[in-house]
């Protein structure tokens, strides 16, 4: 149903017009105002906090189907920061919402300063949900200048932000918004590879060479089975991720994460080498998705840092701790 | 949309977490002296005493009517069961075929004699079964088999050759995968399946094939106008084709398609100890989220196997990804730690290396080759 929705908004509202202004970093107020009059920025909350109550399945197909269209707006970290947001107990973003860790910003006499790096849209926010250290800050746009620009793989703004600003609330930290990132990032990806599929197959069966359509030859067929291989990891791993993001499980997010990531890079190398020389360039939609994909493997958190994390719990729990360990992801 | 869907497996209930651990505690008594390399065999382990305990315990034919000597559990239960003893490194080759397809076949096409005479003795863990399916000209092309049965009064009379029947020197029985009418021009039509006594058949001869690490698990079956009693026909004459390929399911499903080489993953962790770096921890981290996937996956194909869904798309997606992540450990661990394998060495981690590097081709090949697999995934893509 919400599916249904969103879909229908996305292929009406989300063209290749709207894509190209994005990549020229122009903010697209339409399609903001109907993304947010669909109440998709609160879908990952509770009833309880204002939400719909989507079940697990129904906020990751949500978040899938925002990969599937390449969504260029900050539409998933607005969920993810609404969704910190209310669980810390602070107000909800009045428009599309940042999330980050910072904790080299300094705290001293009732002010925050310091530089948050590479906030997607981070000139458009309305608010930044931050980390710093054990505490949740809700910073207002007044809070922030853009210190430095900064562009993603997919040409979108990613500018590093100058955070100053008198602190008027605080809360715990509920979990880390780096483990939210990466989790939203996760469904993005397999979203994206969804589509990538679905063109690579349309390709390989309607372009002809040498009398046959590509999909005839068995090598493209065993690459087609290759990329459907991955397209299945990264939709496990990220329901493995938003699992285990939902018990706090930051090991569980790290093996989610880290398989999608992986999966991108395989499955963006597939798809564009399936589609020979049309899908290296702007001409085909192939694009939107490797270069986000290329994008999002290297957010809220790097492969290194989450990789780091899983593998020292894993050499600390030993030989015999192992498959325990990993049961428990 | 074209993927394949998984659906989300089923959440881990009180009881299965409670056999989880029971079973963990059996495998602990078990298993308390059986050495690295011993467990790197993974289901190549082959002990009967072993296999009696399981049986004596419960943990055969779980998803069976308890009329036949099963328990009646979930087949989700099952795979806990399952899973828990490959990683372990637990011998369950003396039952491991019965229980996971020849059991389930009996099960589904055999007479109630059959069901009879055979089921409680597996779930017992008395009884020990191969497989009966390649032969010299028919590996990953099944259906152009050649032995033949003909049959004559109240016998078949059986001539022909199958090959890498893993243990038929041990094992009790193979369900014996042949040609009852017409040649193999006819393909799938004219197949049937036949009980075949290992131990008390009058002209079969059993044969080893030595494998490459110098092991012997593989066997050359020779029927010479063998005779077979007529009521050891499984199911329908004729429709060997459809329960053979019922049989593959069983077998391409589970778990066995990516922990293979999961002991060398425990030595590993184990050799790393005191010589942790930023290499070791990225190399784990990456290769244990790889772990964690492929596992969800696997509980994903159980989930539909107990709903009664067809899973062949998603078993053959997970046996081919499966397979490429147990058969790439060797070379990660090898990327960390200078060692050589040696066959004989009396360390764990050498022998374990060894033995792991001589069997890892094996895992692409057994069960339906990588290649064959992935011709069933782009034809389940819609392709062909």
């Amino acid at each position: 149903m919400l599916a249904e929705m969103i879909t229908r908004l996305f292929e009406r509202s989300l063209d290749d017009a709207a894509q190209s202004s994005a990549r020229q970093g122009q903010w697209l107020p339409a399609l903001w105002a109907e993304v947010e009059e669909m109440g998709l920025p609160l879908a990952l909350l509770t009833e309880d906090q204002g939400g719909f109550g989507l079940s697990f399945a129904e906020a990751g197909e949500a978040l899938r189907l925002l990969g599937s269209h390449a969504m260029p707006l900050p539409v998933a970290e607005t969920m993810a920061a609404n969704q910190l947001l209310a669980a810390a107990g602070l107000p909800l973003a009045e428009g599309p919402a940042g999330i980050a860790r910072a904790d080299d910003l300094s705290v001293s006499n009732g002010r925050l300063t310091g530089t948050v790096a590479r906030v997607a849209w981070g000139e458009h926010l309305d608010c930044l949900a931050l980390a710093v250290g054990n505490k949740l800050y809700r910073v207002p746009r007044a809070g922030w200048t853009v210190a430095e620009a900064g562009t993603s793989a997919n040409f979108h703004p990613r500018p590093s932000l100058a955070i100053d600003w008198a602190i008027d609330a605080e809360a715990a930290l509920p979990w880390c918004p780096l483990a939210s990132g990466a989790t939203v990032r996760a469904y993005q990806i397999a979203g994206a590879l969804e589509a990538a599929l679905e063109m690579t197959l349309n390709h390989t069966a309607t372009r002809v060479q040498f009398g046959k359509p590509l999909q005839k030859n068995q090598v493209v067929q065993h690459e087609l089975a290759k990329l459907a291989g991955e397209l299945a990891c990264a939709t496990a791993a990220a329901d493995l991720a938003g699992e285990a993001l939902a018990r706090r499980d930051v090991l569980g997010v790290a093996a989610g994460t880290l398989r999608a990531r992986e999966a991108a890079t395989a499955g963006a190398a597939i798809a564009t080498q399936m589609h020979g020389a049309i899908g290296f360039t702007r001409e085909h939609r192939l694009h939107l998705y490797t270069t986000a994909l290329w994008a999002w493997r290297d957010e809220f958190g790097g492969q290194v840092s989450w990789a780091k994390l899983l593998g020292s719990a894993a050499l600390a729990a030993g030989g015999p701790g192992y498959w325990p360990m990993v049961t428990a992801l | 949309m074209s993927a394949i869907p998984f659906p989300a497996p089923p959440a881990d209930t009180d009881a299965v977490i409670a056999l989880r651990a029971e079973f963990r505690a059996f495998l602990d008594q078990q298993l308390k002296d059986r050495t690295p390399r011993q467990r790197s065999d993974n289901w190549y382990g082959y002990d009967r005493g072993f296999s009696r305990a399981m049986g004596q315990a419960g943990y055969l034919g779980m998803t069976w009517p308890k009329q036949y000597g099963g328990r009646e559990r979930s087949a989700f239960e099952r795979a806990v069961i399952v899973e828990e003893c490959l990683a372990a490194g637990a011998p369950v080759g003396a039952h491991w075929i019965a229980d996971r397809q020849s059991g389930p076949s009996i099960l589904k096409f055999g007479t109630e004699a059959q069901k009879q005479a055979f089921l409680p003795r597996i779930a017992a863990g008395e009884l020990s079964f191969g497989i009966g399916m390649s032969e010299p000209d028919s590996g990953s092309d099944l259906a152009a088999t050649r032995t033949k049965a003909v049959k004559d009064g109240d016998v078949y009379r059986v001539t022909g050759t199958k090959v890498w029947t893993s243990f038929a020197h041990e094992a009790d029985y193979v369900i014996l995968f042949c040609r009852t009418s017409g040649t193999p021009a006819d393909r799938h039509v004219g197949t049937s399946q036949l009980l075949i006594d290992l131990k008390n058949t009058p002209g079969l001869t059993i044969k080893p094939i030595i494998d490459l690490a110098g092991q012997h698990h593989f066997n050359e079956m020779h029927f010479e106008d063998a005779i077979v009693p007529a009521d050891m026909l499984l199911g329908e004459e004729g429709q060997g084709w459809d329960q053979v390929m019922s049989e593959l399911a069983f077998e391409r499903s589970g778990p066995e398609r990516f922990l293979s080489s999961i002991e060398l993953m425990v030595q590993l962790i184990e050799a790393l100890k005191g010589r942790d770096s930023d290499a070791a921890q990225i190399t784990v981290g990456r290769v244990t989220a790889r772990l964690a996937v492929l596992r969800r996956l696997s509980r994903s194909v159980a989930g539909m196997l107990q709903e009664h869904q067809n899973a062949n798309l998603q078993a053959a997606i997970v046996k081919d990804v499966g397979a490429l992540f147990e058969q790439a450990l060797p070379d990660i661990a090898r990327e960390l730690i200078d060692a050589e394998p040696d066959p004989r060495a009396a360390g764990a981690y050498a022998s374990v290396l060894a033995n792991i590097v001589h069997n890892s081709p094996s895992w692409s090949l057994r069960g339906g080759t990588r290649e064959i697999l992935r011709g069933i995934i782009a034809r389940g893509l819609g392709t062909r």
